[in-house]
């Protein structure tokens, strides 16, 4: 499953920015210095991996609860496999979706496969827009369920190796 | 952009937050590339996001990767019992490869996604849960390169 997408070198930089860029006036140079990376070619190779579709965005990330986007439901369909490219496109077209992900069905128990991220400030905010993306979509006749977030234990950003003792001190 | 008056953050901060979640600059100085669109300096640029930071609503500024760039990934849920729910989160969270952990209103009650160097380790991890949980894990990996991220926009 795992497929070799990035060279070493750009695991390395990967590694050391899964935290976050530094907050420093030259945060490039800072993260090439700790693996042995000059500033140009730390900014080339981000480049490189944002045109080729593995970095997906760049930029502030935001925690939405913080933010007072405390109404976060999951809402998961149960779409026929041959309608999902189609229906995951047009969810697509909606701005108050985060996320939107297909996933394996866990049968019997779980015949989900389209997953969405729909965050609001309130319950009533985020249940009208499912609505409209239903209607939108043509999925008001497909199996779901929708469910709303409680506690949160965890978040934070993928770390998909155990931390190094190099590893930059972001955010100071 | 509306902002929400019981957050008590400033424009520039407001700015901050929603104009700057994709296309960060990439350049030496990106910090002082922001306060100039902003009109402010980079040290309050950096002020700010340090604080925005301390006080939870910026995760982080970086970057976020397409599923399976490194290692392997796959959200996973378990039902457990309300009274037990705080013991195994515990037990999920002490797991550095866990990046989200949730509860939700659902019999399945715990959702927490796992990321790890290797699909053995994967399974590793997940069966550690199960057997200190005492409940079955469900595990829903994503399939193919299906994601939308679309940022935050915060209207």
């Amino acid at each position: 499953m795992s497929m070799q997408i990035v060279s070493d070198k750009e695991s390395d930089l990967i590694e050391a920015i899964q935290s976050g860029f530094p907050l420093t006036a030259r945060p490039f140079h800072d993260i090439g210095k700790l693996i042995g990376q000059s500033e140009s070619e730390v900014i080339a190779t981000l480049k490189n991996l944002q045109e080729r579709g593995v970095i997906k965005r760049m930029g502030v990330i935001v925690r939405h609860r913080e933010l007072g986007f405390k109404a976060n439901a999951m809402v998961v369909w149960n779409v026929p496999d041959e309608l999902v490219a189609e229906k995951g496109k047009l969810i697509g077209d909606m701005d108050f979706v985060n996320l939107c992900y297909l996933r394996a069905r866990v049968l019997p128990r779980w015949p989900y496969n389209l997953y969405c991220m729909i965050h609001g400030r309130q319950r009533d905010e985020v249940l009208n827009n499912i609505v409209k993306l239903e209607s939108y979509c043509g999925m008001e006749d497909i199996a779901k369920e929708i469910l709303f977030s409680q506690r949160r234990f965890k978040q934070q950003g993928a770390h998909y190796f155990s931390p190094k003792s190099n590893q930059p001190q972001t955010m100071k | 952009m509306k902002k929400d008056p019981h957050l008590g953050l400033s424009d520039i901060e407001w700015q901050l937050l929603n104009s700057f979640q994709h296309d960060f600059p990439l350049v030496p100085e990106p910090y002082k590339e922001i306060g100039k669109q902003l009109g402010i300096s980079e040290e309050e640029v950096l002020q700010r996001l340090q604080h925005l930071h301390e006080c939870g609503m910026v995760s982080r500024v970086g970057v976020v990767l397409r599923n399976g760039t490194l290692g392997v990934s796959t959200l996973a849920a378990v039902e457990v019992p309300p009274e037990d729910l705080e013991r195994v989160a515990q037990i999920v969270n002490s797991f550095s490869e866990v990046n989200h952990n949730y509860e939700r209103e659902h019999a399945l009650n715990l959702w927490f996604v796992v990321t790890a160097r290797s699909q053995q380790r994967l399974m590793d991890i997940l069966g550690q849960i199960e057997s200190k949980s005492g409940s079955e894990v469900l595990m829903m990996p994503m399939e193919n390169n299906f994601h939308i991220n679309l940022g935050f926009p915060i209207h």
